[in-house]
């Protein structure tokens, strides 16, 4: 008790608490603000159904695609020795911190209808992908996929290669070695990536919008659909979709952090 | 047995052996922790196309003798972005010391902040509907004047590769067209359009303003839009403008108003009437806008 009434602890517990309050104080705006009595019609209403499936079904596809590209990403930059491997890194991060509707023109430029790969792409096979659910992906993926690139190189080089050298120094073949050695260990970072990822493609805007468009039931996801409803003045279905976004985060946030801990605290 | 001795060479990084589970996962909280720190800060620099907030600009001192003074914020349609910057750079050449600042967007963006509590001097609209909304919320100072009128056109891709003649075309299979939402004044008047063909379109995107509209037909992802004829003009030769019959077409109407809360109210006044002035309607003119009187 002594130690927590020393001047500089009183300081940081003081700006620590002005740090909660800034988090918590908009979600308590949004909760407060909440139409309760109209919740569950503005929920079930087909437009906001639409966008809640759009959004889950873009969301868990892109997560996909970042555990199935970004992997092998991940993979080279921690392991290989090539060189532009610096740069390299910072193209595929950049989308972190590019606004994300710079993302979109830059998406639209390269993939969209007259874009250096999408006008050969749409001559052949007459296929576009802006205005689809595959271009919503797409878009999702740019923005969401580094963060797993990002979050499961660190944990590739943090673990011990030399566990991997001596598991086939004892007879085990690449595949054992990667499944019984490699991803339990880095089993940490693969998961928050994964949540990561997930999470920042379920949230984007900027570049769906941008690339994909938006048109309710095709292309517009949740975060469209609330942006389209707070500016037409249907203030109860934006918020009451915001609750139910920030709701999903929030478990997933939560669960993550938990289960590691107690596992944590379970070897200690 | 040359593995043997590796493996014994090896063993001394006692913690990470594969039977301290617990330990390795510790890592996890840790990492999402920084992660989500991380994005925190990130989505801050990402929230690009979202909520219009007022630009930062200190209180406003205006000095007396009609002489204005300071910033002037005009919450203006999108539509208005290539003119109103022209009347915005003359005004303060006509009135040095005062600095306008634009937040353009969709108008009922543009209401729906206002409402939220926006901080701005002028709002000028697109249409009537959503100056009312903040007219109605008692908003407002003072009737809202109409300062332009524009009428609607369809945008396609330069030298018309899809041949489209009339509104009725836009309806066709294989046609990629792009409205606006709508919420937002000109998906209104393309609905009302339409409507007024008889025709149903199905578009391939609801965009949050006009601009948006402009460049998706600009960057040929769609085959046409409806816009305004200003629009098609500002598009110069990047696009092709194809005329809607005036039995069909819309005459949008763009009021102008200064808002309750104006932090600086003699400029607000003022920037009003320069845009009213034959210095400010020459200009509106120039961007294709028709004269209110029209």
């Amino acid at each position: 008790m002594e130690r927590l009434k020393h001047p500089a602890n009183l300081v940081i517990l003081g700006l620590a608490g002005i740090t909660a309050l800034f988090f918590v104080l908009p979600l308590l705006g949004l909760i407060t603000q909440t139409p309760w009595s109209s919740f569950g019609s503005t929920i079930t209403s087909s437009t906001a159904l639409d966008a809640l499936r759009l959004s889950l079904i873009a969301s868990l596809a892109s997560t996909v695609l970042a555990l199935a590209f970004g992997f092998p990403l991940a993979w080279i930059l921690a392991r290989g020795r090539f060189p532009g491997k610096t740069l390299l890194r910072g193209l595929c991060t950049l989308p972190m911190v590019l606004p994300p509707v710079v993302g979109g023109i830059a998406l639209l430029l390269a993939y969209g209808r007259r874009g250096l790969v999408g006008e050969p792409l749409d001559n052949a096979f007459g296929f576009s992908l802006p205005f689809t659910l595959p271009g919503v992906i797409v878009a999702e993926s740019f923005v969401s996929m580094p963060f797993f690139v990002v979050t499961l190189e660190s944990g590739l080089r943090a673990m011990n290669v030399k566990l991997e050298d001596a598991a086939r120094s004892l007879g085990a073949s690449r595949l054992t070695v990667f499944r019984r050695v490699t991803i339990p260990l880095i089993w940490p970072s693969l998961i928050a990536g994964t949540v990561l990822t997930w999470s920042r493609a379920l949230g984007e805007f900027g570049a769906t919008i941008t690339f994909a468009g938006n048109l309710p039931g095709v292309t517009q996801t949740t975060p469209l659909a609330i942006y389209i409803s707070q500016s037409s003045g249907q203030l109860d279905t934006a918020i009451a979709l915001s609750l139910v976004l920030v709701a999903i985060s929030l478990v997933v946030m939560i669960g993550t952090r938990n289960r590691s801990r107690s596992e944590s605290r379970a070897s200690a | 047995m040359r593995g043997r001795e590796s493996l014994d060479r090896q063993l001394p990084d006692d913690h990470v052996v594969p039977a301290g589970r617990g330990h390795r996962r510790g890592r996890i909280g840790v990492t999402v922790g920084a992660c989500v720190a991380a994005v925190s800060v990130l989505a801050a620099c990402g929230s690009s196309g979202g909520a219009s907030a007022t630009a930062g600009s200190p209180p406003v001192a205006t000095v007396g003798n009609g002489q204005v003074n300071g910033t002037v914020i005009v919450f203006a349609a999108a539509s208005l972005t290539n003119a109103f910057d022209k009347i915005g750079s003359q005004f303060e050449k006509a009135h040095p010391g005062v600095s306008v600042k634009f937040n353009y967007a969709g108008s009922s963006s543009l209401a729906t902040s206002i409402k939220q509590g926006a901080q701005a001097d002028v709002f000028a609209s697109a249409d009537t509907t959503n100056m009312k909304t903040v007219t109605g919320a008692g908003l407002a100072t003072g009737e809202p004047t109409i300062f332009a009128k524009n009428k609607l056109e369809i945008l396609v891709d330069k030298g018309n590769p899809m041949n489209i003649k009339s509104v009725s075309d836009l309806a066709k299979p294989g046609v990629k067209v792009a409205v606006c939402a709508a919420s937002v004044p000109c998906g209104k008047y393309s609905t009302e359009i339409f409507d007024k063909a008889n025709v149903t379109v199905k578009p391939v995107t609801e965009e949050t303003s006009v601009t948006g509209v402009v460049t998706k037909v600009t960057l040929g992802e769609a085959d046409a839009g409806i816009v305004y004829v200003t629009d098609v003009k500002a598009a110069g030769d990047k696009a092709t403008g194809v005329p809607i019959p005036a039995n069909q077409n819309v005459v949008a109407e763009y009021p102008i108003v200064e808002l309750k809360d104006a932090p600086n109210s003699t400029a607000a006044k003022s920037f009003m009437q320069y845009v009213n002035s034959p210095a400010g309607q020459k200009v509106l003119d120039s961007f294709g806008f028709l004269p209110p009187g029209s």
